[in-house]
């Protein structure tokens, strides 16, 4: 990453660089209650810590997390769709770039992840102020991941949210239907493959935004 | 009401916490509504619908409630009659043009909606705001917090039946929403939050008039403290209605105000790690053990006499110096994936960014407090009385634009 900032960052950067004791120790206790269901963690000390989790061990890692750790407050749950989007540059803010970037699919974020979706929760410690992004991978034949209601009941809806915008089954929840679209739509709009028909029917007036000042040179 | 005659003793305030109590007569009021229900000996149920369009909702929340008598049996909110995709629409610009929409996430407090954006998107490109900077936005994001949460304070009472503190609260909240306009020149969708500082910087005169607008909040505070939380309809109608156990509101995502009107000593300006200056001033987080309607509209007039003070107290030490640190003029934001949130006004509102190095983020999650905080009214509404469903609801405050997004 590039260093863009003043002197001060600097400073930030450097101290940043100890290892992170704590989440450290965090990682080392979740994976102790998961064993082998326990992928990958991937820590930026002072700042935030990610654990990979098999999908079969969903629920237990949240449990463990809330029980061992303390992350008694649910923050949300989520989950990412990691395919390129098929419809190239016409999706972005055409801009500086005329190549599309070659898809590189080993892109997966951070406690990386194999598969195109991706399951993201994130708790919190109100005592130790410290929060945990738990990631699952979903393979693609078979969307599905059980349900946290059991453990923090306000997955419920966000649960609903993630199955109509990405199409992702819950297994044991109780209510599973729209959230926010009509009960007759058709489709997962948060999917990449989604296509967001404004930018389809119309050239997007915003790519002026980034446009050079005369006699600027591109960076 | 048999049921409640059944379980009067309950109320006996000599054993247990009046929140014990309370949630033990709520969930008595609603087996003994169901059993009715199911052998229908008295009443068929009855489906209330209320909204979207009605005088006793905000925005366009819907709410279907099944009731027995007087008692609500069931009631759940229908959203999406404002949905508008952002998560969706943030893919397809760059990270300078999402601001203007997560402007319109929760519209009376704009500015507080730009501000974990910009955080965590400076978060992944390792910039940090230079201090002056960092004051205006949070001199800015405590106006933010005054402009919202005043508005809930008249709204709150108007929705009880107190007509005038609305319109009081539309008066005063003026004064702030000039001074917002004065810096950023809008008065509801600022769009003054940039990656690497703050747009620009204040104009000559503003700080005084700003000290004055604090005076006349504070002086609307103390008016409401007397008029509102003073008045005995008021408390009837809000003391022991809609308690939150401290637990339950934690594991549905409870924040802000909600949780701390539960006795939960939990505050993002002091805990949180986010480059805002709250470290440097000297307040107090406020809380309030009963979990009521009641210390829900406490704690929020308390802090938004707080605020005035945290004003008060950044535009005495605002710091000379640059308001942009370098930033290229195209940004780039580098590959990884980053979570910011802060203490808005309606609660813990973040914003989880994956990056890919491009213009554009490649997924931003808003995690806005009032979807969270709404998603507990289920649980809450159980066995309450219709009455009491306006109060709940009034006191749990949400923005509509901030639950649907």
């Amino acid at each position: 990453m590039t260093q863009l900032s003043s002197t001060e960052t600097g400073a930030a950067a450097e101290t940043g660089a100890q290892p992170d004791e704590h989440r450290e120790a965090w990682a080392a206790q979740l994976a102790d209650a998961l064993g082998d269901d326990f992928v990958e963690h991937h820590i930026i000390p002072e700042s935030d810590l990610w654990v990979r989790v098999n999908r079969g061990s969903w629920v237990v890692a949240a449990t463990a997390a809330r029980d061992q750790l303390g992350c008694v407050f649910f923050d949300w749950l989520s989950a990412i769709d990691w395919l390129p989007s098929p419809y190239g540059r016409d999706m972005d803010a055409q801009e500086d770039n005329p190549q599309p970037k070659a898809a590189d699919p080993t892109e997966q974020g951070y406690a990386g992840g194999e598969t195109r979706f991706q399951m993201v929760v994130r708790l919190y410690s109100i005592t130790d102020h410290m929060g945990l992004t738990i990631k699952a991978d979903l393979p693609d034949g078979d969307l599905s991941i059980d349900t946290l209601i059991g453990v923090f009941p306000g997955t419920n809806w966000h649960e609903r949210e993630a199955w109509e915008m990405f199409g992702i089954h819950f297994s044991g929840h109780p209510d599973l239907r729209h959230i926010y679209l009509p009960g007759e739509f058709q489709g997962n709009p948060l999917r990449k493959d989604f296509p967001l028909l404004a930018r389809r029917v119309k050239p997007w007036p915003g790519i002026v935004d980034v446009e050079l000042f005369p006699g600027e040179e591109g960076s | 009401m048999t049921a409640v005659g059944n379980a009067g003793n309950i109320t006996d305030r000599n054993g247990g916490s009046l929140a014990d109590q309370r949630q033990q007569l709520a969930y008595v009021a609603t087996q003994a509504a169901d059993a009715r229900l199911n052998v229908e000996i008295e009443t068929e149920g009855m489906t209330l619908n209320i909204g979207p369009q009605h005088p006793a909702t905000h925005g366009t929340l819907r709410l279907v409630a099944r009731l027995d008598g007087e008692q609500v049996v069931e009631a759940e909110p229908i959203m999406g009659y404002m949905h508008r995709g952002y998560e969706k629409l943030a893919e397809v610009r760059t990270y300078p043009q999402v601001t203007t929409l997560i402007n319109r996430i929760d519209w009376l407090g704009s500015f507080a909606n730009e501000v974990p954006f910009i955080l965590a998107a400076e978060k992944l490109m390792e910039v940090e705001a230079p201090p002056r900077a960092q004051w205006i936005r949070t001199v800015l994001f405590e106006l933010s917090r005054i402009a919202n949460i005043t508005l809930f304070l008249g709204d709150m009472a108007v929705q009880l039946g107190a007509l005038t503190p609305v319109f009081m609260a539309f008066r005063d909240r003026e004064f702030v929403l000039n001074q917002i306009e004065a810096v950023t020149g809008g008065r509801f969708h600022p769009n003054f939050d940039r990656i690497g500082g703050v747009k620009d910087d204040l104009p000559k005169g503003w700080i005084d008039d700003t000290k004055q607008a604090m005076q006349k909040i504070r002086d609307f505070c103390d008016e409401f403290e007397d008029l509102v939380l003073g008045n005995e309809i008021f408390q009837s109608r809000s003391r022991g209605i809609g308690i939150v156990p401290p637990a339950i509101g934690l594991s549905y995502g409870l924040s802000g105000a909600n949780i701390r009107a539960s006795g939960v000593d939990w505050d993002l300006r002091r805990d949180g790690r986010e480059a805002l200056v709250y470290d440097q001033l000297d307040w107090k987080v406020w809380t309030h053990p009963d979990g009521d309607s009641f210390a829900r509209y406490w704690v929020r007039l308390q802090e938004t006499r707080e605020a005035t003070h945290m004003v008060d107290q950044l535009l005495d030490g605002l710091p000379s110096g640059p308001i942009m640190a370098k930033v290229p003029r195209i940004i780039k934001v580098p590959a990884g994936e980053a979570y910011a949130a802060t203490e808005n006004p309606l609660g813990e509102m973040g914003y989880y960014i994956v990056s890919k190095g491009d213009l554009v983020p490649f997924r931003v999650k808003i995690r806005s407090a009032s979807f969270s905080n709404i998603s507990i009214t289920p649980w809450l509404l159980r066995g309450v009385y219709v009455p009491d469903i306006i109060t709940i609801l009034a006191s749990l405050y949400f923005i509509l634009g901030d639950i649907d997004r």
